[in-house]
């Protein structure tokens, strides 16, 4: 390792020669003390010599190869495998790579401790983030090390390493005040998103559960499934159509039901306009689960009040069993809509009606004097000041619905029943199927699949809608 | 319910409106015979379960809007004779750690993605927005599997941590974006006389930060009270239900037998949050339109 130094001389002995008469340090090239620090952490300082921060560079490598060592069994003369002898980091990463390659198996002491694949892979998963937060350290040391031999040899005055920490504490308010955050994402939405990716590429379903069995890579299997066997590409494509149609309407009609209220709540025709709008504002007040499970019980098919309803006025002669009747599946669709539309239009309502209220009167005198209708006046004035400011928040809305786990899963659980389905119902969206696929089926793999698949779409929503906001911009 | 606060303010603001001449009285009409009909579908519902929460029956088929021997039965029943009081606890503590750690972690994030300037500040917000666009249900499940395998699953405590984590990037990202607008003259001025960050923060920024303050706080009280996802995911053993999951399993179990106790827990549950909904309205509707601006 210390052979560096000696072949690294002769090579790039022009750009030291024509430096000034000042105090330069021992004329090393800007490479010889960085290749130190790549190979021993902190050697390039110690040639710089920057013995505080050699001694800080050197003690992330020492725990490093200590941590390995310490929770590892490295003991001479024993023949070394990474399931047994690994430590955290080895043993990590053999775990993220194999999955394990003992199963639990029956002996005659009784059952052996097999591998846990999904233990390991979440372990493999740690360590493989600890040792990316190690190289960012390691690229520091490396180009702390060529950077600071680089500004000496033009003649910079030397730092000491107090000096150079006293500056950088200072710099570094800001991660310190950032770091509980930080820890928590990483390790409860950063971390599970890596896994829910993983896992679909592996076999962890029903079939395959730890710690009885072992999980396997089985790399794009899962997508194959869902794109390519019929059953299964025939209950997406229904799911992901009724998905993008319910997202449409439900959007549609609450945007313009509250529209049409806000509009008739700002007419100076209506009396007693702030009772109408406390009134019209209950359904968003009101807990959506409860609102719900209200309606999953009036539309309930034997008892519910709704169907008793249309039979003692004569409208229909027996029961109708809105959600649960496989033979009219576009009338539970229906129902939902309409509950979701009871759900959603006070929101815009409050939204728009907010707008209307900045807009000056001195538009509409203006545009009645030049001869302008009440409908002129709506579709030219209106209507374009309202939809400017709200747009952003149609699209947020439209991927809440798309997501609405809510008013599906409580008013239908996904009913009624669809035999052409896979574990999926005829109101089912891919969200709810999503979770009745990971927690009644323990479809684990389809169901990361399914994740990543909602995530592209939402996604993609979503990035179309930042290019159009000032968010991007303020980065 | 509403139907005497609303007279009563129908006759104190009547004499103002009165005065406003109407001109078309055809479409006047029409007009509100329209607003009339959407106010009953709005209220007959809620009525109807109200009324149920009182009623003496049990089974659905009995509820009625108006129950004629008006009792307290269901709301004694509910509170001593099934878990009920347990969840509502339940939910009231993951509800205020919920509440805490989100205002927390997000004013202090916010206020120093807007103000400082350091390296990696536009890497970390760019994820930031990438991570909020992940459903937080998504995520959810991913969780579900590693409690699932560590052991961790059941736990209050963890359910709270999830949820909190899971609105973090959203909530930073509406403090970062009011925090921006403030003046940043008066942290200067403070800057100038010697005081430290955390003592520009506490005392100068995080006053001004109200109004959002008071968004993240409702939001973040409110959500856990109604989300069923995570903990259905991550709770399991009875006592540990909170009441969104309680409910539900009233609805699915015992269905047409108890439901006026249902109907008792969902006004219960309902009453807090729209009372605050109603007398907060403001702030929440202005928080919404501010975090869609902002992405």
């Amino acid at each position: 390792m210390t052979t560096i130094e000696t072949t690294e001389h002769p090579v790039p002995a022009p750009r030291r020669a024509p430096r000034g008469p000042g105090r330069t340090g021992p004329g090393l090239p800007a490479l010889a003390p960085g290749l130190a620090s790549a190979l021993v952490w902190g050697a390039g300082q110690l040639l710089n010599r920057q013995a505080g921060k050699a001694a800080f560079f050197f003690t992330f490598f020492a725990g490093m190869v200590v941590g390995e060592i310490a929770t590892g069994n490295y003991y001479a003369g024993m023949e070394f495998t990474a399931r047994l002898n690994g430590g955290f980091f080895i043993r990590g990463l053999w775990g993220l790579i194999t999955l394990g390659t003992q199963p639990r198996e029956m002996t005659m002491t009784g059952l052996t401790e097999g591998d846990n694949s999904i233990v390991l892979m979440a372990n493999g998963l740690i360590a493989l983030l600890t040792l990316a937060l190690l190289a960012v350290i390691w690229i520091w040391s490396i180009r702390d090390a060529a950077r600071y031999r680089a500004e000496r040899n033009a003649g910079r005055r030397a730092e000491t390493s107090s000096a150079y920490f006293k500056r950088l504490w200072e710099s570094a308010f800001a991660y310190i005040a950032l770091s509980p955050g930080l820890v928590l994402l990483v390790f409860m939405s950063v971390l599970p998103v890596l896994f829910g990716i993983l896992v679909a590429f592996t076999n962890y379903n029903r079939d395959n559960l730890p710690p009885k069995n072992l999980v396997s890579w089985v790399g794009t299997d899962n997508f194959a499934t869902l794109f390519a066997v019929p059953s299964w590409t025939e209950t997406f494509a229904g799911i992901l159509v009724w998905t993008v149609v319910w997202a449409v309407v439900a959007t549609v009609t609450t945007y313009a039901a509250g529209m049409l209220l806000a509009v008739m709540l700002a007419s100076r025709r209506v009396r007693f306009p702030r009772v109408w709008r406390s009134v019209f504002l209950l359904p968003w007040a009101v807990p959506a689960i409860v609102s719900a499970l209200v309606f999953r019980s009036m539309f309930n098919g034997q008892f519910g009040p709704v169907s008793q309803w249309l039979v003692d006025i004569g409208l229909t002669d027996e029961r109708v069993y809105w959600f649960t009747d496989p033979t009219s599946p576009n009338l539970a669709r229906a129902v939902a809509l309409l509950v979701n539309l009871w759900l959603g239009f006070p929101f815009f309502m409050a939204l728009v009606g907010g707008v209307l209220a900045n807009i000056p009167d001195s538009y509409y005198e203006a545009a009645r004097i030049d001869g302008a209708g009440p409908l002129q006046q709506f579709r030219y004035i209106t209507l374009p000041i309202v939809q400017r400011t709200v747009t952003p928040l149609i699209i947020l809305s439209f991927v809440h619905n798309f997501n609405n786990f809510g008013v599906i899963y409580f008013l239908t659980e996904g009913g009624p029943d669809n035999v052409d389905y896979r574990f999926a119902g005829s109101t089912d969206l891919l969200v709810t199927w999503l979770f009745k696929l990971t927690l009644d089926n323990r479809l684990y793999n389809i169901g990361a699949v399914m994740s990543l698949v909602i995530f592209v779409i939402v996604g993609a929503i979503s990035v179309l809608n930042l290019n159009r906001t000032k968010a991007i911009r303020e980065l | 319910m509403s139907a005497t606060t609303g007279s009563a303010r129908t006759r104190r603001s009547g004499s103002v409106e009165g005065r406003q001449r109407v001109r078309d009285g055809a479409t006047s009409a029409i007009m509100h015979l329209v607003l009339a009909v959407v106010a009953i579908i709005v209220i007959y519902p809620l009525v109807w379960v109200v009324g149920s929460s009182f009623g003496p029956g049990g089974g659905l088929a009995n509820a009625t809007p108006i129950p004629e021997n008006a009792t307290f039965d269901n709301y004694v029943h509910l509170f001593t004779q099934t878990n009920y009081g347990r969840w509502y606890l339940n939910s009231l503590y993951v509800a205020t750690i919920n509440m805490a750690g989100s205002v927390a972690l997000s004013a202090l994030c916010g206020w120093v993605f807007a103000r400082i300037r350091f390296r990696g500040r536009k890497a970390s917000m760019l994820g930031i927005l990438i991570l909020q666009m992940f459903p937080s249900f998504l995520t959810a499940i991913a969780v579900y599997m590693l409690f699932l395998n560590f052991g961790l699953l059941d736990s209050l405590t963890g359910l709270a941590l999830v949820s909190i984590a899971a609105a973090l990037p959203y909530n930073t990202w509406l403090m970062k974006g009011f925090t921006d607008n403030l003046p940043a003259s008066l942290d200067e001025a403070a800057a100038l006389d010697g005081a430290g960050r955390l003592t520009i923060f506490r005392k100068i920024v995080l006053p001004l930060m109200r109004p959002m303050l008071t968004f993240v706080a409702i939001t973040s009280f409110t959500a856990p009270w109604m989300d069923f996802i995570l903990p259905r995911l991550l709770l399991q053993s009875s006592g540990k239900q909170t009441v969104a999951l309680g409910l539900f399993q009233m609805i699915t179990d015992q269905y047409s037998n108890d439901f006026t106790t249902f109907a008792a827990g969902a006004v219960a549950l309902a009453l807090p949050i729209t009372i605050l909904y109603i007398v907060l309205q403001r702030h929440l509707v202005t928080g919404a339109m501010a975090g869609a601006e902002k992405g």
